[in-house]
């Protein structure tokens, strides 16, 4: 009999050497006389584990990890076909620790199913949600994602279910449902595994959003960063339409959804709504000024209902298991899970779902188990590149919207990015305004040259000239970028800088006071 | 091994012709032109422009404002991406990237003196508890060191 073995296609498991795993491994196999199937998976989010291989016995799924090429032949010895021991045997995944903590509502088919796969998708629970939604009336979908307290997860927050009952109520001949995949944060990864490892998941709940909304055609926009996401999705779209879960008539309902995936072209700002739809148009990524609002006016003028991956991976679970079972988890106005990406140099990195409300240390010490050098956590960046940094002493700072704002920082999409004792953060600070001086749209004035007179501000304060006076200049510049831009580019990016120069300050006056004359 | 065709007005055309039905049609074909030679020649503007209904100062527009598309082939044998966003830094990619660019003598956008890569700064790859990171013709590689990426670019090379 055939014994499967489950291989990571995940990019990071990739980056680490899967495709020669599994390749050797089916090899090996075959050496021994041994018949392995191998199903290409997404990854359960144990980076470091990765690649990490699980075979089926009898008695569950027992993992081995981090397998490289060179424990291949010792590893079938051992008899991995079987479950045997060996250095590497972790068990059952599901009861390591940083795993079996977890709040998985999202993410519980990630790294588990094959990802494009109808069937598998279906047989680990895929398509209730659709098929519920398709018993209600579009208002009673959205008043399900109301009821749950869903906020959109790319960062701002907004309630899903109002952007939704905007759509719904807009009248228009053709109404589209747009998915911003332009995941650009550094230190964000969820949308990518989600895309990677459970694609159906998204589809599923982009085809919830188009029956609540009216809308029959759909767009996934994806950075062009994530090649492997593309290749994922095109095949998972191809095999639900051949599945009957897309296209014409969806699951028997008389409801139509097409949809398709779009690439980006690598810039940053096409991950801001209105950007994302000029560029979907064809158009150069310049922002546009609202109102109109999308949900409104939106790609081609027509009604659109734009949210992240996160968003619409949160829909299936709500329709499928309640609004109430999803809002019993979270805190205050941070309701349901959030997918957390722990990042930079941190010993366990990955992917953490979990109910809003964990502290940021909690995190970092009970998940990610400290830094990778080894050396002191000295700061911690939350919610991309436009989010705060955070010293030591703020760390006991919960994860949800309104706590992090209250602490001048913003859970963004999630992403937590640590940095030991080694950072330079005038360096850090003077990053975000190159990053935004690179990645601006050009349209506003505060952003476009606001970055790169920070970025030639910095640099004289980081030589020691007149540092007092050039950080109150950072200041006044940060406080016009706030006020005067018109998106989150320019308007957030002080963010990491004020908090760089606010809870760091020894960094950015390390050169002393040189004399004026050296300026 | 990137491979790529001759620049052909003709071949463009058929390629624009395969999607100017799509909404909003100008990535889609920008990105069909570059993966087939390599990078968008100045002679399609005016053919997607015509294709589209739309000015060629809008089709260069779209050119220059993404980083992706080029305006000239590519120099290096291979295309390496090197992510310079928080997640790597935090893993020390400034020094490496320094070491890396050393190696191969040449700055950012440019290419290798021994012409194995062109090398373009990326901003997050979405491997960012596993830096530093890069793309190597599109392959992911994470814990990035100088002497993986070369070996990398021997590797593909075969």
């Amino acid at each position: 009999m055939s014994v499967t073995l489950y291989i990571p296609r995940d990019a990071v498991a990739l980056g680490l050497g899967a495709n020669k795993v599994a390749r050797a491994l089916f090899a090996g196999a075959e050496r021994r006389g041994l018949d392995v199937t191998i199903v290409r998976t997404g990854s359960r989010g144990l980076f470091w584990l990765e690649p990490m291989v699980e075979v089926a016995t009898k008695e569950g799924r027992v993992a081995y990890g981090p397998v490289t090429l060179k424990d291949v032949d010792d590893l079938l010895d051992a008899g991995l076909t079987t479950g045997g021991d060996h250095a590497l045997r972790l068990g059952d995944p599901e009861t390591i620790p940083f795993l079996a903590k977890q709040q998985r509502l999202t993410f519980h088919r990630c790294g588990v199913i094959d990802p494009v796969s109808v069937e598998d998708y279906r047989a680990h629970g895929g398509y209730r949600g659709l098929e519920n939604a398709l018993k209600l009336d579009a208002e009673g979908i959205v008043a399900a994602v109301r009821e749950s307290g869903l906020r959109g997860r790319g960062g701002a927050g907004f309630p899903a279910g109002i952007k939704w009952n905007t759509v719904m109520l807009a009248k228009s001949e053709q109404k589209y449902v747009v998915c911003n995949a332009d995941e650009g944060d550094s230190g964000t990864f969820a949308d990518r595994m989600m895309m990677e490892g459970d694609p159906f998941n998204l589809i599923e709940g982009m085809t919830i959003a188009a029956v609540a909304t009216g809308a029959t055609r759909g767009y996934i926009y994806l950075r062009s960063e994530y090649p492997q996401a593309f290749e994922t999705l095109k095949e998972a779209i191809v095999n639900g339409v051949k599945a009957g879960v897309l296209g014409e008539n969806i699951l028997g309902s008389g409801k139509t959804f097409h949809l398709e995936v779009r690439l980006g072209a690598g810039a940053y700002i096409c991950g801001e709504e209105t950007s994302l739809l000029e560029s979907l148009e064809g158009k150069r990524g310049i922002v546009r000024a609202k109102p109109p609002i999308p949900a409104l006016k939106g790609f081609l003028g027509k009604p659109t209902l734009v949210n992240n991956v996160m968003t619409f991976t949160a829909v299936p679970w709500i329709l499928e298991n309640g609004a109430k079972a999803y809002a019993d988890y979270g805190m205050g106005r941070s309701l349901g899970t959030l997918p957390i990406q722990l990042a930079g140099n941190i010993k366990h990195g990955g992917l953490i779902e979990l109910a809003f409300g964990i502290t940021l240390r909690e995190v970092i010490e009970e998940y990610g188990g400290g830094t990778r050098s080894g050396r002191p956590v000295r700061a911690v960046q939350v919610g991309g590149p436009l989010g705060a940094y955070f010293p030591d002493h703020l760390l006991d700072t919960p994860l949800d919207y309104e706590a992090m704002a209250a602490q001048k920082g913003l859970v963004g999409h999630g992403g937590i990015v640590v940095f030991d004792d080694t950072v330079d953060m005038a360096a850090q600070a003077r990053f975000a305004f190159e990053f935004c001086a690179t990645e601006s749209c050009g349209k506003c004035t505060p952003c476009r040259i606001g970055a790169t007179r920070g970025v030639e501000t910095m640099d004289k304060v980081i030589a020691g000239i007149r540092p007092e006076a050039n950080l109150k200049l950072v200041e006044d510049l940060c406080e016009v970028m706030t006020d005067g831009s018109l998106c989150a580019m320019g308007g957030l990016t002080p963010m990491p800088v004020m908090s760089a120069i606010t809870h760091f300050p020894e960094d950015f006056r390390r050169a002393g006071d040189l004399p004026a004359a050296a300026e | 091994m990137l491979r790529h065709e001759p620049w052909s007005a003709e071949r463009a055309s058929g390629i624009i012709a395969d999607h100017v039905h799509l909404e909003g049609a100008t990535l889609p074909i920008l990105h069909a032109l570059q993966e087939t030679f390599g990078y968008v020649d100045s002679g399609a503007i005016p053919l997607i422009a015509d294709a589209l209904n739309i000015s060629n100062a809008e089709v260069f527009g779209c050119v220059s404002f993404y980083h992706d598309f080029r305006k000239a082939p590519a120099t290096g044998r291979h295309e390496v991406k090197l992510c310079r966003a928080e997640a790597c830094q935090a893993m020390g990619s400034d020094a490496l990237h320094r070491e890396i660019l050393g190696r191969l003598g040449c700055d950012w956008h440019g290419t290798a003196k021994d012409g194995s890569a062109h090398v373009e700064p990326v901003y997050c790859l979405g491997l960012c508890a596993n830096g530093p990171a890069a793309l190597v013709d599109g392959e992911p590689v994470a814990h990035l060191t100088a002497d993986a990426l070369e070996a990398a670019l021997t590797e593909v090379r075969q």
